[in-house]
């Protein structure tokens, strides 16, 4: 009884051929790229010293972004949900600028910023402080493209929440911080940890603005991505070896974030 | 009892009453509502006429225009929810899911800054109180709706409200499980200063000490709950009595509604003419009578069946009669000679010694 109103309330059988098409459009350069993978070499391709390094570099970035999008992250996404500040529709536009703007736009931006003759920059350097270029600037490029990930996931996940629970506990003497702290935040828990999710997958990705602002030095700022951009002419073996780890990294970060509900 | 706990089960922490007396302009409520010290007070009124802003302002979590919000003496103007001790429980639970029974229990007192076993301890006789002790370990998840709301009223209490406030706690419970959750409230409400929203006569009956009627965003009645449920003057305080409440002006010796006149009895001191008052009579006293209109009898009037529905042993008929309606409760061999059909025209009559007149409420 239940499979015959399933099948009759399901979706039009002809959308059954556009839709496993786009299945193959996503998955067949998967399976091409994997047909090309030197199997023989492949271990030594991936522990070689400049991938290894660029592996380091680009996990110790990326959670190093993760941890300051959910920094500040939170408190934005937490800002605009909950408030009824004016303007409030065009600041939640602003912050989500980064996602379709070019990654190489926001790099040449962040270099016009923390770069040496940059708006922060060039105080930052009579300081004795240099950021473009550097680690940190591969960590600022990650999290500029990524931050917005983190806010629309919190924020969605925060507005289902509603504020019911969080009026109880205002009832029963909690404190807002304490609200925010004990009820709040565990409520959105799978919203937020999903949100991270997103975020450290778009920084581990993150390839545009990062050469553009922070350069490839290897070890300090030439992240996977990087690496296999340099290396596609020079050592095609190598970059389709390490493009495989990269979506190897990706496919356990998925299966991560699947237990967070309806995030991803 | 020296553990802080142990207070507020009737030993005084209700050392004052509840006053509101606002105007909430956006939602057009302008209300003086007093709950004294130790009583409950029951809000009725119709779906939109104010009673949960009244919460909400009491609460702290709707702002009045202006007015005032008083609780133990002491203004709650401008005192954010958390600072009032001014405890909620709604229809539905809204128990902390991430949190074991024992632990959104001791919430409040953690919230209060009790330690955690403190505070465990404290949960652990509220659980016992409502009855639930048994499911301190247990998810809400896992709760039934009359459990959970047990569970909820147990963390209301935990926190030691100067005044509880009930917005229709037992609503959303199964008929089977309302009965039980009332004999818990009417324990834990005894000498504890309580305002609570309801649409049922039973919680009125049984919870409340007074009555207020809102409608429209005004007070159109209020007083001892036995008073109202017996002589109504608002035809909402009449429904939920099981009463017709028919509203007019005293003419000479009839209550005169537009054309209509209805006849009675003055309830003590006959009312001036012109006076507003209504008149007050039972479904049981009503019969009808089909077929063409007879002659002469004094308080007949032509009205239309609206709908018929079992009551017990009878039949409850609703009919109207311009913007009124009348109910009837007949037995079914009296309802069986009549066509009670939905839009059929009927002539309903009420001996003059069965309506009594009271003055209406001048709110």
């Amino acid at each position: 009884m239940g499979t015959v109103t399933e099948s009759r309330l399901g979706a039009p059988r002809w959308l059954a051929i556009p839709a496993l098409l786009g299945l193959v459009f996503v998955l067949l350069p998967l399976l091409a790229m994997l047909g090309r993978v030197d199997w023989p070499g492949f271990g030594e391709l991936v522990t070689s010293d400049s991938a290894r390094d660029a592996l380091g570099l680009s996990l110790r970035t990326s959670l190093t972004s993760t941890v300051l999008c959910v920094v500040l992250g939170v408190p934005m996404a937490t800002v605009l949900a909950r408030t009824n500040l004016p303007g409030r529709g065009l600041v939640r536009s602003l912050v989500l600028l980064p996602l379709v703007i070019p990654p190489v736009v926001s790099g040449i931006a962040l270099l016009y910023t923390f770069g040496r003759r940059g708006l922060v920059g060039e105080p930052l350097e009579m300081l004795g402080v240099e950021i473009a270029f550097s680690t940190a600037a591969v960590v600022l490029a990650q999290t500029f493209v990524s931050l917005p990930f983190l806010v629309i996931s919190l924020e969605g996940a925060l507005r289902t929440a509603g504020q019911r629970h969080e009026a109880v506990a205002a009832t029963l003497g909690a404190s807002p911080t304490t609200v925010f702290r004990r009820v709040t935040l565990p409520l959105v828990l799978p919203g937020l940890l999903g949100g991270a999710v997103l975020a450290f997958a778009r920084s581990l990705g993150e390839f545009g603005a990062t050469i553009t602002f922070a350069g490839s030095l290897q070890g300090t700022t030439t992240t996977l991505p990087t690496q296999i951009y340099l290396e596609r002419f020079s050592d095609p073996d190598a970059a389709v070896a390490l493009s495989l780890v990269l979506v190897v990294v990706a496919v356990a970060v998925i299966g991560l974030a699947r237990p967070g509900r309806g995030v991803l | 009892m020296t553990a802080r706990g142990g207070e507020g089960v009737g030993d005084g922490v209700d050392a004052g009453g509840l006053l509101v007396d606002v105007v909430v302009a956006p939602r057009d409520v302008t209300v003086r509502i007093e709950v004294p010290p130790g009583q409950t007070v029951a809000l009725l009124g119709p779906n939109g006429a104010g009673k949960s802003t009244v919460l909400g302002v009491a609460a702290g979590l709707v702002e009045a225009s202006s007015g005032t919000v008083a609780l133990a003496g002491r203004s709650l103007v401008g005192v954010p929810p958390y600072r009032r001790r001014v405890a909620l429980l709604a229809q539905e639970a809204l128990l902390f899911p991430h949190l074991s029974v024992l632990d959104n229990v001791a919430f409040g007192p953690r919230s209060r800054g009790d330690g955690r076993s403190a505070a465990r301890a404290v949960a652990h006789r509220w659980l016992a109180r409502v009855g639930a002790e048994d499911l301190a370990p247990r998810r809400p998840g896992t709760l039934s709706g009359g459990q959970a709301q047990r569970v909820a009223l147990a963390r209301a209490l935990a926190a030691e409200p100067l005044l509880l406030l009930l917005d229709e706690p037992m609503a959303a419970l199964d008929v089977e499980v309302a009965p039980a959750m009332r004999q818990v409230l009417r324990e834990v409400l005894l000498d504890r200063t309580t305002l609570l929203v309801t649409h049922d006569v039973i919680d009125a009956l049984m919870l409340a000490d007074h009555v207020v009627v809102l409608e429209d965003g005004r007070v159109v009645e209020e007083g001892p709950t036995r008073e109202v449920l017996t002589r109504p003057r608002s035809t909402f305080a009449g429904r939920i009595a099981g009463l017709n409440v028919v509203p007019g002006r005293w003419g000479p010796g009839a209550v005169t509604r537009g054309e209509h006149r209805f006849h009675g009895r003055p309830d003590g001191v006959e009312p001036g003419p012109g006076e507003h008052v209504v008149a007050v009579f039972s479904p049981s006293a009503v019969t009808l009578v089909g077929g063409p209109a007879p002659d002469g009898a004094s308080n007949t009037w032509t009205v239309r069946v609206q709908d018929v529905e079992p009551a017990g042993d009878r039949v409850r008929v609703r009919t109207r009669v311009a913007d009124l309606v009348l109910t009837a409760e007949l037995r079914a061999s009296a309802a069986a000679a009549v066509d009670l059909a939905p839009g059929a025209v009927v002539h309903l009559s009420v001996p003059a010694d069965a309506i009594a007149v009271h003055p209406a409420h001048r709110g």
